[in-house]
């Protein structure tokens, strides 16, 4: 199958559902690899064959409107929703028989915390650490701490912490066990412009090392700085990929070429469905 | 110890610690079962004699309805704060999860127990041949909490969860309640308890319904 990105980094997806390969290292064989993900939520079709590769070093963000089924994909690809259809392999385990050894490789965070309000930062790491058998756990966590800048506050209760301090507490729980695939849904809610900047070094540090990152956020220019890459979904499929060009805005203009005004979180919320299934999206 | 063992353990203390903080659950249970016995002791003129074929009821119905306030923060708790996610994140073995849950459930329940059969021979001028009761009473709180465990992780997937438990649970310790009333009657001296292996019954309802949930809790855990 030939690439689809186009000169200027901007790929529309001519098929109704499911998506392609990646660009940046379509011959690696992609540290996370779903085809044909389907999840269907009684009579509504959140995910409509979503195909995927994530490879060691890169960083993607994912984009779309609300109700684009960004969620739901992350949930499927962390092991929590179990997908109507489709295969999902991460290092090449098949959460679908191997669900408990996948579940070692990935880090989330979600829109929750996920984290015991009556616990101090350092209780719920540690708690977490012991879940997933974290070698010098006290290390570890206070590694993990001082990486969200948040040793001082490590015995202060959860509930006693803003919003922006659980986002970074939970950002430490997710990546205390070092996975090699880290999935983001909306970090950056609630943290400040500082926090954000030292978020996207962070992210872009882990893929790195090697490892995965699969963020979502509607705030386009705080993506840019984290992706080298953006899947675009929009109604449960991919509609087309967006690549950095090296050009400052490349993001912002490659989603509103794919999605449009309407839909873009940078001008108004979510416009009437245009379509269903087999819609093709194309540049404006 | 395995990593099995370190799983029921963290998961255990972590329940444990929560519930030392917070008290949510004890301290319904225990003011829900006083409550009960004041009730029956306001309602019904129990002089000591009859209390061999009343006492049992008594003490079983305090024991099972505040029980089931416990049973239904198992879950519900876990799912209000939206850690169960971070729990079925986890390489976490779902039998090791349901039998952390169960334990922490039995600990609970336990001193919810040891504080009712206080104030039961007390209010009542019982003397209790303790380690009878206290066998029949233990084996009864294993059934109770191993069928509360699995339906309270059933019904936090539901709205009306608190309702739910309730309905799905009453139905099945039938035979809990029954073993339990009448092993704790034959040990009160009831006259008319029917000596039969009670304690056996609870025993088998025992070891069917923690091996039923520890195998089943995967799947009740599902979306």
């Amino acid at each position: 199958m030939p690439p689809l990105t186009s000169g200027a980094g901007i790929a529309p997806s001519h098929r109704p559902v499911g998506f392609h390969m990646s660009i940046s290292s379509a011959s690696a064989t992609p540290l996370l690899s779903a085809r044909g993900i389907m999840r269907r939520f009684g009579g509504a079709l959140a995910l409509r064959g979503v195909d995927l590769d994530l490879h060691a070093g890169e960083c993607i963000t994912l984009l779309g409107p609300n109700g684009a089924g960004k969620t739901t994909l992350l949930r499927v690809l962390a092991t929590l929703l179990r997908p109507t259809a489709g295969r999902i392999v991460i290092a090449g385990r098949d959460v679908g028989h191997e669900a408990a050894a996948v579940r070692r490789l990935i880090g989330l965070v979600g829109h929750l915390p996920l984290l015991y309000p009556d616990l101090s930062a350092r209780e719920n790491l540690r708690f977490y650490g012991k879940l997933y058998d974290v070698p010098h756990l006290s290390n570890r966590v206070e590694a993990v701490l001082d990486e969200v800048q948040m040793t001082a506050a490590g015995d202060r209760p959860v509930r006693a912490m803003s919003r922006g301090m659980q986002q970074r507490i939970s950002l430490a729980r997710a990546i205390l066990h070092e996975p090699p695939v880290l999935l983001l849904d909306e970090p950056d809610t609630g943290l400040d412009d500082a926090a954000q900047g030292r978020l996207a070094g962070l992210l872009r540090r882990w893929a790195a090392a090697d490892r995965a990152v699969l963020v979502t956020t509607h705030r386009l220019e705080w993506g840019e700085q984290v992706a080298s890459r953006a899947v675009i979904l929009r109604e449960g499929a991919v509609v087309g990929e967006v690549a950095a060009d090296g050009r400052a805005g490349w993001l912002v203009d490659g989603y509103r070429a794919l999605v449009g005004e309407a839909d873009d979180p940078l001008s108004r919320p979510l416009s009437p469905a245009r379509g269903g299934e087999g819609t093709d999206v194309g540049p404006a | 110890m395995g990593a099995f063992g370190r799983q029921i353990v963290a998961v255990l203390a972590k329940d444990l610690l929560l519930e030392w903080r917070t008290k949510d659950a004890l301290t319904a249970m225990l003011v829900f079962a006083l409550l009960v016995l004041v009730t029956f002791d306001f309602a019904l003129d129990l002089r000591p004699e009859v209390m061999g074929v009343v006492g049992p009821g008594v003490l079983w119905v305090a024991v099972v309805f505040s029980g089931t306030i416990g049973l239904g923060r198992t879950f519900a708790a876990e799912r209000d704060a939206g850690t169960l996610d971070g729990l079925l994140l986890a390489p976490l073995d779902r039998s090791a999860l349901f039998l952390a849950k169960l334990l922490g459930n039995l600990i609970v329940m336990a001193i919810m127990e040891a504080v009712t059969l206080l104030a039961f021979a007390i209010m009542f001028n019982v003397q209790l041949d303790l380690p009878p009761i206290v066998l029949t009473v233990l084996l009864g709180t294993i059934g109770l909490a191993a069928v509360g465990t699995l339906f309270s992780a059933i019904a936090s997937h539901t709205r009306a969860r608190e309702v739910m438990l309730p309905v799905l649970l009453f139905p099945v310790i039938v035979p809990v309640l029954i073993g339990g009333v009448q092993a704790t009657g034959v040990a009160l001296g009831n006259p008319v308890a029917r000596d039969m292996p009670w304690l056996s019954l609870l025993v088998g309802f025992d070891a069917v319904y923690v091996a039923v949930g520890a195998i089943l809790f995967e799947y009740v855990l599902e979306e």
